[in-house]
């Protein structure tokens, strides 16, 4: 525990440092990770956890911090991913010395580390609410580091309200909680009315998640940070939603059926429309939050699925369920902090984010090229990588219980069957344009001429998650082991051997992984073979005999994306600017898309247009006169003394 | 088991109606449908085929799969409209809307109190979907001759509910709807002629502006 | 390692091509034509792996790994699907994920190696693609999963093993919805007519041979050896569901396996020669979703 502590000491002493030498909480912060990573490792590694408690003078209030499986499992990526992004974002923020202030970011950068960490070991609801407070307020000044672009505050003001309003709901549920058991330590809570408690939860923790339709500010915050910034914020401090639900789970006792339908359902909606929203942008950083939201909703059929598996008392089904989502936590935490890592440094080589421009990168930056590639083969799902491997036991779990349970629990399984199937499908193709339209091809702009592959510090955090992603794909069997005491926490059955009937799929998928490599390589060899001493020419790409090809001749992004949109078009809405060349001869002409989120136009906007309307009706109270608030307030206390004294 | 494969083409007949985008397609199914009904009701009855079972059954099969074809496509070819279905609500969205109906009349199957669940239950639930999707034609398609298709569809899913359940005088149930069916489809053919003589189309959507 | 284990595989390597022959001559023969022989498809492969290469300057790695990458998904691929009860090389409950997935892997690398070459004919077969087999996947595993429940297994090779003509009496209609499924996901994985024309060679209207105009020699003979596997690999899935032989006896059962591959490759020429391809992308669009209807029907009804 002591260990632990010293590195958030360490954590925010260098964040201090850091106002007057940037690169001094840079320093400080890889220290904390790594001293901050031997604990975790040794509770998982089957050690027993710690913990300690010391009072406060707050209200209700305990320092009360504890070490269990949970906490451990999510303390590794916080501390792995922490330190790489900030390895990056080192080099990646050099463009902005002397304009804006390099040391206020990395202040807030190791203070939100720091808050992340007590977040996930605090055990009392006053520590965690002033954590998770803090959690939000340093990521809004991360996110705002740009402020002088308007769409940045912008961004980041969604952010912030969408943040205290979550927030709100979670506040409502522990004093819900509290109320009953009469303390705010995690341990005393006693559950009673746990529907309305789980319902509290699920709004309040998927606000920061991201499920739908509480996600409408992960597509704004996201591309107005900076890279780093965006690749921690997608890459754990979302799943900081997901401990939480997965916390209050824990304290919440059995739960009916209808919490694995609604997560079920959450899952599918985030899952679907979060990836058809990736599909229509065409702001890299954009695609890549909307598809956050999308493996948040994967998370969710998988938390889904475990928990019908309680609910139904059917061990291999929570099991896995359980395990496919934590392990897609540790595995999103990994690909797509690699991905923004990656569009960053595209963004940082070519100064722009817009997809349509980009093009032909793969030969000006190899290296980003191949790791962008790991990621985006990861993130579809696709063996022999790590996303397949949890979606693979989320699968496993959905298709043992829809063949051996009834309908009830069948019906949804089903669900999520069909469900991953078309994330998986939809995802691949986001991914394809996205690759192949940014690092393939020829360059759509002139910009991309001057694009070089980014200095050392920067490829090597990619190269790092890169292999990250390649060996948990490939050790999947020993990886998996890793997982049974925070299952056992998590469904409070004994699980020593719950996980065996996925080691033997896990192992023979492994296996048959080594033998495409093997293939691979012996392809590649005999292709060699075969071309050796034969004519191997290169010229153009076929063009069908047209006389001056150009590449903006190329398929664009949204036109590869144009049938699927079309297909779903009711739900996704896209506005089109089209102005036609008029008359017989071309003409200048222009075709812009701009695809608004769901949830914000429909649901969030009329929403707030209709509060702002009733709160405007009351603007008659505000009248300036010093005299009538005098008033108001002798009446409240008037009414107040009235009311007690009665 | 028979049985069981006549239901299952009956639910394949009902999804092609919601999947279809042509009336003559559409009018053919419902045509398929009646013939399909006839045997069932052949089926249900095979221990005890009197003369009056045989002449209500084949009677019907003829009347629902050659005569009401044979009216309605008289009815379009006056009326000289587009074969096309208008529906407001698309294909893909109509046909998994039906899959989704399909699960809500097992599960509402499941909990009505039948007499012999185990031997009916499916029919039941087909007789159900049938009604649902009878319905949903009604309400999401623009055509008059739709609207008509979709009334026979929930007419060929009482008809089933009444084989499955009605034990005593199926007969008097099955005349009674055949006789309820012919009344309408005549009367229904001669509205829509008249409808498209005054109009030159046959949407009952624009139908409302009648009233102006 | 026993020779019975190797069987099913071999049969994948050594007859696959001889499939895409049948499908040709029975196409010729309802032509009036007498076709090619039918062991064309070995000649092309040989001849094509005598040729050089010619690579486009625009192109990088990633079209020079795409093919190689494609044929060794496919090829372990092969490994996981039975011969009707000819149970297949690597079997483990929930190899039916992997199997779908590794063919996912086959087509995402084929769309980037059409992305690769910067044509804009390649990105309209890149881009139709992955339309299609976004929504043909739901449909294969929904179908998978309805076969799954009825023999109460998670693995391709046990769920085949039991579908003998007694699982035929006893839920012969929701097999047979099924197969009806699982005939329009073949089609659309392997580009035919409903879904795609294998042998025009119009850009606006191909989606796979349009993907592949660039790849030459070599490349174009694993492209060509991956796609006849593919068929194989697919076909195994139907053939072993209308042949429903089980004698125990592998030999038997893969001959009657055989047999049923050489139906499904004749009812396959047959719907290319009596159709026309459909319009894209609203009908095809339209013919898989309804895929996807069936195969959930399918389950629903298996639920009860």
């Amino acid at each position: 525990m002591f260990l632990l502590l010293f590195a958030v000491g360490i954590l925010v002493l260098s964040g201090l440092a850091a106002l007057w030498r940037p690169r001094l909480g840079i320093g400080g912060l890889v220290t904390a990770c790594v001293i901050g990573l031997v604990s975790p490792v040794r509770v998982l590694a089957g050690g027993a956890g710690e913990s300690l408690r010391l009072a406060w003078n707050v209200p209700y209030g305990a320092f009360f911090v504890q070490l269990d499986a949970l906490s451990a499992f999510f303390l590794i990526p916080i501390f792995g991913l922490s330190a790489l992004t900030a390895i990056y974002g080192d080099e990646y923020l050099a463009a902005w010395r002397g304009k804006n202030s390099l040391g206020a970011s990395w202040f807030f950068f190791n203070l939100l580390v720091a808050s992340m960490v007590m977040v996930v070991v605090a055990r009392n609801a006053i520590l965690f609410l002033t954590a998770w407070e803090l959690m939000a307020l340093t990521s809004f000044f991360l996110v705002t580091f740009e402020d002088e672009t308007e769409s940045v505050r912008d961004a980041g003001w969604t952010y912030l309200v969408a943040s205290h309003l979550g927030t709100a709901f979670l506040l409502a549920m522990f004093i819900l909680l509290g109320r009953q058991s009469g303390s705010l330590d995690f341990n005393r809570f006693a559950p009673v009315n746990a529907g309305a408690l789980f319902l509290l939860a699920v709004v309040g923790f998927g606000t920061k998640a991201g499920f739908m339709p509480f996600h409408v500010w992960l597509p704004e915050a996201h591309p107005a940070a900076p890279s780093h910034v965006s690749a921690l914020m997608s890459g754990v401090m979302i799943k900081m939603g997901i401990y939480g639900l997965l916390r209050t789970l824990m304290f919440l006792g059995p739960p009916p059926l209808w919490w694995g339908w609604l997560l079920v359902a959450i899952g599918l909606s985030s899952g679907v429309l979060g990836v058809l929203f990736a599909l229509a942008q065409h702001d890299l950083k954009r695609l890549l939050a909307y598809h956050s939201v999308e493996n948040i909703g994967i998370i969710a059929l998988g938390l889904g699925v475990g928990l019908l598996g309680i609910s139904s008392g059917s061990m291999p089904l929570a099991v896995l369920g359980f395990a496919g989502a934590l392990l897609h936590v540790v595995n999103h935490a990994l690909f797509k902090g690699l991905l923004f890592l990656g569009a960053g440094a595209v963004i940082h080589a070519t100064g722009t984010q817009e997809i349509e421009h980009l093009g032909g990168l793969s030969k000006r930056m190899p290296w980003t090229a191949a790791t962008f590639l790991i990621g985006a083969v990861a993130i579809s799902g696709l063996p022999p990588l790590n996303g397949f491997v949890s979606e693979f036991l989320i699968y496993l779990g959905s298709y043992a219980g829809a063949v051996h349970n009834d309908a009830p629990v069948a019906i949804p399984l089903l669900g999520v069957i069909a469900g991953l199937a078309l994330i998986g499908g939809l995802a691949a193709a986001c991914f394809a344009k996205a690759f192949g339209i940014v690092f393939l091809g020829e360059p759509r702009h002139d910009r991309m001429a001057q694009a070089r592959e980014p200095g050392l510090m920067m490829r090597l955090p990619m190269a790092l998650l890169a292999a990250g992603c390649v060996l948990i794909g490939l050790l999947a069997p020993f990886v998996v082991k890793v997982l049974p005491p925070v299952l056992a926490e998590l469904t409070r059955l004994s699980v020593a051997d719950g996980l065996a009937d996925a080691v033997r799929p896990l192992t023979l998928i492994v296996f048959g992984s080594a033998g495409f490599i093997v293939l691979v390589g012996g392809l590649l060899c005999l292709r060699c073979v075969l071309l050796a001493g034969r004519a191997v020419e290169t010229t153009v790409t076929w063009d069908c005999g047209y006389g001056r090809p150009t590449p903006r001749m190329q398929y664009t992004a949204s036109s590869f994306a144009q049938p699927l949109m079309e297909l779903f078009a009711p739900v996704v809405r896209t506005r089109r600017k089209f102005v036609a060349p008029t008359g017989i001869f071309p003409q200048a002409s222009s075709l812009a898309t701009e695809t608004p989120d769901m949830a914000r136009e429909a649901v969030f906007r009329p929403l707030f247009a209709g509060i702002g309307w009733t709160l405007g009706r009351l603007r008659w109270l505000q009248q300036g006169r010093i005299q009538l608030y005098v008033l108001y307030i002798a009446l409240t206390l008037l009414v107040l003394l009235i009311w007690k004294l009665a | 088991m028979n049985a069981d494969v006549i239901l299952i083409l009956l639910v394949l007949t009902n999804l092609r109606l919601l999947g279809a985008s042509r009336l003559g397609a559409s009018i053919r199914t419902v045509a398929v449908q009646g013939v399909l009904l006839g045997a069932l009701a052949l089926l249900a009855h095979h221990n005890h085929l009197t003369v009056a079972v045989l002449v209500v059954a084949l009677g019907g099969m003829t009347l629902k799969g050659v005569v009401f074809p044979w009216l309605l496509f008289r009815a379009l070819r006056a009326a000289e409209v587009e074969r096309e279905v208008e529906p407001f609500v698309g294909a893909i969205p109509s046909l998994l809307a039906g899959v989704a109906a399909l699960g809500a009349s097992l599960w509402l199957t499941a909990r009505l109190p039948l007499p012999e669940p185990s031997h009916s239950s499916l029919l039941v639930a087909v007789a159900l979907f049938s009604m649902f999707v009878g319905l949903f034609l009604i309400i999401t398609r623009k055509k008059a001759i739709s609207q008509v298709l979709g009334f026979l569809v929930m007419e060929n899913g009482i008809y089933a509910f009444g084989v499955g359940l009605v034990v005593d005088s199926p007969l008097l149930v099955e005349l009674g709807v055949l006789l309820d069916v012919f009344v309408a489809v005549f009367i229904m053919g001669i509205i829509i002629f008249h409808i498209s003589r005054e109009s030159d189309h046959i949407d009952t959507h624009k139908l409302s502006s009648l009233r102006d | 390692m026993k020779l019975i284990a190797l069987l099913q595989p071999l049969s994948a390597l050594v007859l696959s091509p001889v499939l895409l022959g049948v499908i040709n001559r029975t196409k010729a023969w309802f032509a009036g034509r007498s076709g090619q022989p039918l062991l064309q498809p070995y000649y092309d492969l040989g001849r094509l792996l005598r040729k050089g290469a010619v690579y486009s300057r625009t192109t990088t790695w990633v079209f020079r790994g795409g093919p190689i990458i494609g044929l060794a998904a496919v090829l372990v691929a092969t490994t996981l699907v039975p011969l009707g009860g000819l149970r297949a090389t690597l079997r483990f409950s929930g190899d039916l994920v992997l199997f779908a997935y590794l063919l996912g892997l086959t087509r995402l690398f084929a769309v980037l190696a059409a992305l690769d070459t910067g044509s804009s004919f390649e990105g309209i077969g890149a881009s139709r693609e992955v339309t299609f087999s976004a929504l043909a996947e739901p449909a294969l595993l929904l179908g998978l999963a309805a076969l799954a429940r009825q023999s109460g297994s998670l693995s391709l090779s046990t769920i085949y093993s039991l579908l003998s003509a007694d699982a035929w009496l006893k839920a012969g209609p929701m097999l047979a919805l099924v197969v009806g499924a699982l005939m329009v996901v073949f089609l659309a994985e392997n580009a035919r007519i409903p879904v795609d024309d294998p042998t025009t060679h119009l850009e606006l209207t191909m989606i796979h041979e349009v993907m592949v105009l660039d790849h030459s020699g070599p490349d174009l003979a694993f492209i060509l050896y991956g796609a006849a596997l593919k068929l194989w690999v697919l076909g195994s899935l139907l053939a072993g569901l209308i042949v429903p032989v089980r004698t125990g006896n592998p030999w038997l059962d893969g001959g009657a396996g055989l047999l049923g591959m050489l139906a499904v490759a004749v009812a396959v020429g047959i719907v290319e020669s009596s159709m026309a391809r459909l319009r894209l992308p609203q009908q095809v669009t339209g013919l898989l979703v309804g895929a996807g209807v069936l195969a959930a029907v399918a389950l629903i009804l298996s639920l009860r």
